[in-house]
């Protein structure tokens, strides 16, 4: 079968298929598939409500999974976005709370601009040490996932927190917050949406029509055949990981910038990790990412509907779960079917 | 006289490939059968069917006359069928004794008997000629030593039927002809044989009677005294081929490529080149040749910018390019068709098209600043393909759908497209059918006579014959001796991949 098509095929035949896997676990509670569904449909596209929430839901999505899925193109598997996202997020915001005086068409991109160095230098300590070293980015960007993780519990408490309860941060200058594209009720469609589908589009450009993007790909293919090839390996992980770390850290710096407002203890809350199956159902390629995004961001949203018809919202956990394993399956089968033909 | 194997009409499919189309096979008992064919003839698929590893689609297989159904190579073991592998399958650090009954290991219970293992090992190997210590350790033993092991462990396991997967690949001249002399004691002792390979003089020199395979299908099957070299090519390849590479005599020039003193160290951080010397000069083929794992690897990774060297010198056209990397010697206009063509030649996930400009892909004309021109990629690769015959002509299709054959083809053409001044060429027909080796001996010696200097680095000693104009031979990371093709034996050559230097050789000669 044509590659393009089955790349299209499977992810979406795995999306039925867990359905249908996960409407005998909600029979099996008792409760009515079709009534459930129905619930989730409605609450992921029922209204304008909906579709808003699911768009905001799928924006920090978009983002993770671009970092995760241009990582394995280069042949890394960047475990930190979650990290990254955190440290983006904390520079951007401590940046822009300082920025009143400056007007918007100066604040807002400077603002990302901080938050995507800041998850590019934190991301490039793992290419710097894979480079120089040889450490495995997988263990190294996971321990710094947790220094990510305290550093910033750390920072909302003390010297950045403000309030009780959650820690978080003072709001930032309304100079740098994101214009919303559209206001229903309390929802806010922020116009990060667009910041998130431009960053696929540039991937996509960066890895299918540029030089650079030759080398990435070829060194995440066959690192051997890169450097006879004279691409310089060290350099290329070094600036996959950065730009890996970078989209994390505009994921992050859009969730304070166009969501929160303010740098919140929770505000990454596992989307970092939601990149890795993003990235996997959408196959690693940007655009597929975007459509995959948009997926898991309708379920999480409609999964809150459906909890008000009496069906837990963690049957969404199973059937995400069910796909990412349909996915990664096909992947198995034709490693295996691809092997046996070169071993031949 | 009595069938020890009979396959009937054997058919098996694979999803791309019908790798085995309604194939016969006879072996009598006690002859030495050869099998042979080029690569992708169905060959192994058929010996892994009769070895229990693959089942038949269809068709019958009868081992003395009996009809069988193996489900697994122990089937095959209890038949009396024993199969010596391309790669050996020993314990390094086990003796030979204890390789030799492992997996069907004497003793009481779970304890072993090293004893009894010990004098049937010796016992065994007395009666077969096989001599080797049996208190050796693996990984102390030579090539030649550990493939009599393996024999060894296929007659302990009793086997009056064994087959031999291109057993030569790996041993020296001498080696080989010692392998041989063991065939003949095995075939007077009754044992049937059947040899795999693509070597025809080997072939010619051992075996009784032959089966050719072509694309599945058995093309003839010959008595050795009623056939010649000429006519079993004809069979495998389909039509004539020529043997003897046409050549004429060098006309080199300036020197090249010029190597002093060079030390490099492997994986592992052990020297493997121990202070290597010599010139290539511009219109001549030098050869390295040696038995593998020599040091041939490294030296040719450090020549070419992969691997950094200890110490020494090497310059190329008068330059220090010692510390140089890969895409300065690029540029400089040194080309290399390394030895392993997935792990360094290819990308095999890349297009034939992206495939065919690595090295040269950051640059006009395929690169304009940072976007890469894919018009004028997919025209030079167009070319590129037509002149070098490469098929399918699909630019389009990917480095892993290409055959070995043509797989090669895709790097010589990138590499020769480069106009290099300096081609290093390493192991260039590892795997390649008949067609497609007189492909790349033709291709390197009109690169030759167009006046490029060509380091060619081969294990193949007919390659080096036939295409060197000057010969090193390479042992334990030293060269033993530069001879030139025509003022050397065989044996001299065989003396030196042994270890012996050409001074000590020709010394004790005279």
């Amino acid at each position: 079968m044509n590659q393009r098509v089955w790349s299209f095929l499977v992810p979406l035949l795995s999306v039925i298929v867990a359905l249908i896997i996960a409407s005998f676990v909600i029979l099996m509670i008792g409760k009515n598939p079709i009534t459930a569904y129905a619930a989730l449909v409605r609450g992921a596209l029922g209204s304008k409500m909906a579709i808003a929430s699911t768009i905001v839901k799928t924006t920090p999505l978009i983002l993770t999974g671009l970092a995760v899925g241009f990582g394995f193109r280069a042949g890394l598997f960047n475990i930190g976005a979650e990290g990254q996202m955190i440290m983006g997020a904390m520079a951007a915001t401590a940046f822009a709370i300082n920025v009143g005086w400056m007007p918007a068409v100066l604040a807002i991109p400077l603002t990302m601009l901080v938050g995507m160095l800041a998850g590019a230098g934190y991301a490039s300590i793992a290419g710097f040490l894979k480079a120089k070293t040889g450490a495995h980015e997988v263990v190294t960007t996971i321990m710094l996932n947790w220094i990510a993780d305290y550093f910033s519990s750390y920072v909302v408490t003390v010297p950045m927190g403000v309030g009780f309860g959650t820690p978080k941060s003072p709001e930032i200058a309304s100079s740098a917050k994101l214009p919303p594209l559209m206001v229903v009720q309390a929802t806010e469609l922020t116009s990060g949406i667009i910041v998130a589908v431009l960053a696929a589009v540039f991937i996509k450009i960066l890895l299918d029509k540029t030089s650079k993007g030759y080398e990435l790909k070829a060194a995440g293919f066959n690192p051997y055949a890169a450097e006879y090839g004279g691409i310089k390996l060290a350099e290329n992980i070094v600036l996959a990981m950065a730009i890996s770390g970078a989209l994390a850290g505009l994921a992050g710096t859009l969730e304070v910038m166009g969501v929160h407002h303010r740098f919140l203890g929770t505000l990454s809350g596992g989307k970092g990790f939601d990149g890795i199956s993003i990235a996997l159902i959408g196959q690693n390629n940007p655009i597929g990412i975007i459509f995959a995004a948009l997926l898991m961001g309708a379920l999480r949203n409609g999964s809150n509907e459906m909890q008000f018809v009496g069906v837990p919202k963690h049957i969404i956990m199973i059937v995400q779960a069910i796909i990412i394993f349909l996915v990664a399956a096909d992947r198995i089968v034709r490693t295996i079917f691809l092997r046996k033909k070169v071993a031949k | 006289m009595e069938k020890a194997v009979e396959m009937i009409q054997i058919v098996k499919r694979f999803p791309q490939v019908v790798a085995n189309d309604h194939v016969d096979l006879t072996v009598l008992k006690g002859e030495i059968h050869a099998i042979v064919g080029e690569n992708g003839a169905g060959k192994t698929t058929l010996m892994n069917q009769l070895y229990g590893l693959l089942k038949p689609d269809s068709g019958e297989i009868r081992i003395f006359g009996k009809k069988v159904n193996f489900k697994g190579p122990r089937d095959a073991i209890l038949m009396g069928i024993g199969m010596v592998h391309q790669h050996f399958m020993l314990v390094n650090n086990l003796t030979v004794a204890e390789n030799v009954v492992l997996g069907s290991e004497a003793g009481i219970g779970p304890l072993f008997d090293l004893k009894s293992a010990r004098k049937k090992v010796s016992e065994l190997s007395k009666r077969y000629g096989l001599h080797v210590d049996v208190d050796a350790k693996i990984e102390d033993l030579p090539v030649g030593m550990q493939q009599r092991v393996e024999i060894l462990k296929v007659l302990y396991r009793g086997a009056e039927i064994l087959i031999l997967d291109e057993p030569t690949a790996v041993l020296t001249p001498q080696e080989t002809e010692e392998l041989f002399e063991t065939m003949f004691r095995l075939r007077e002792n009754g044992k049937t044989i059947i040899f795999i390979s693509h070597k025809l003089n080997e072939v010619m020199r051992v075996s009784d009677r032959i089966t050719v395979m072509r694309q599945g299908k058995v093309t003839g099957v010959l008595n050795k005294s009623e056939t010649d070299p000429r006519q079993i090519a004809r069979l495998m390849v389909g039509r004539d081929v020529v043997f003897t590479v046409e050549k004429t005599p060098a006309r080199p020039n300036g020197v090249v490529l010029k190597v002093e003193n060079l030390h490099v160290k492997d994986y592992r951080n052990l020297e493997a080149v121990k202070g290597v010397s010599f010139e290539v000069r511009a219109g001549e083929i030098y050869a390295i040749a040696g038995v593998a794992g020599n040091g041939q690897t490294e030296l040719v990774e450090a020549l070419t910018g992969l691997r950094k060297p200890v110490s020494g010198r090497v310059y190329f056209l008068g330059k220090d390019i010692t510390h140089a990397t890969p895409r300065e010697l690029r540029e400089m206009g040194m080309g290399h068709i390394p030895e392993d063509r997935h792990k360094y030649g290819l990308i095999l996930q890349f297009p034939a098209y992206y495939n065919v400009i690595l090295g040269r892909h950051h640059r006009p004309p395929f690169a304009n600043g940072e976007f890469l021109c894919h018009s004028k990629i997919l025209s030079f690769a167009e070319n590129l393909l037509s002149r070098f015959d490469v098929r399918p002509n699909n630019v389009r299709m990917l480095g892993a759908n290409f055959s070995g054959g043509n797989q090669q083809k895709l790097v010589i053409a990138r590499e020769i497209g480069l106009e290099p001044k300096l081609m290093v060429v390493s192991q260039p027909t590892r795997g390649l059918d008949v067609g497609a080796t007189e492909f790349v001996h033709k291709t390197l010696i009109q690169l030759r006579d167009s006046g490029v200097a060509i380091l060619l680095v081969s294990m193949e000693l007919d390659e080096v014959l036939s295409l060197a104009d000057r010969i090193a031979v390479m042992y334990n990371g030293q060269i033993m001796g530069e001879v030139e093709p025509n003022a050397v034996s065989i044996e001299e050559i065989g003396l030196m991949m042994a270890g012996h230097r050409l001074e000590e050789i020709r010394g004790r000669v005279a």
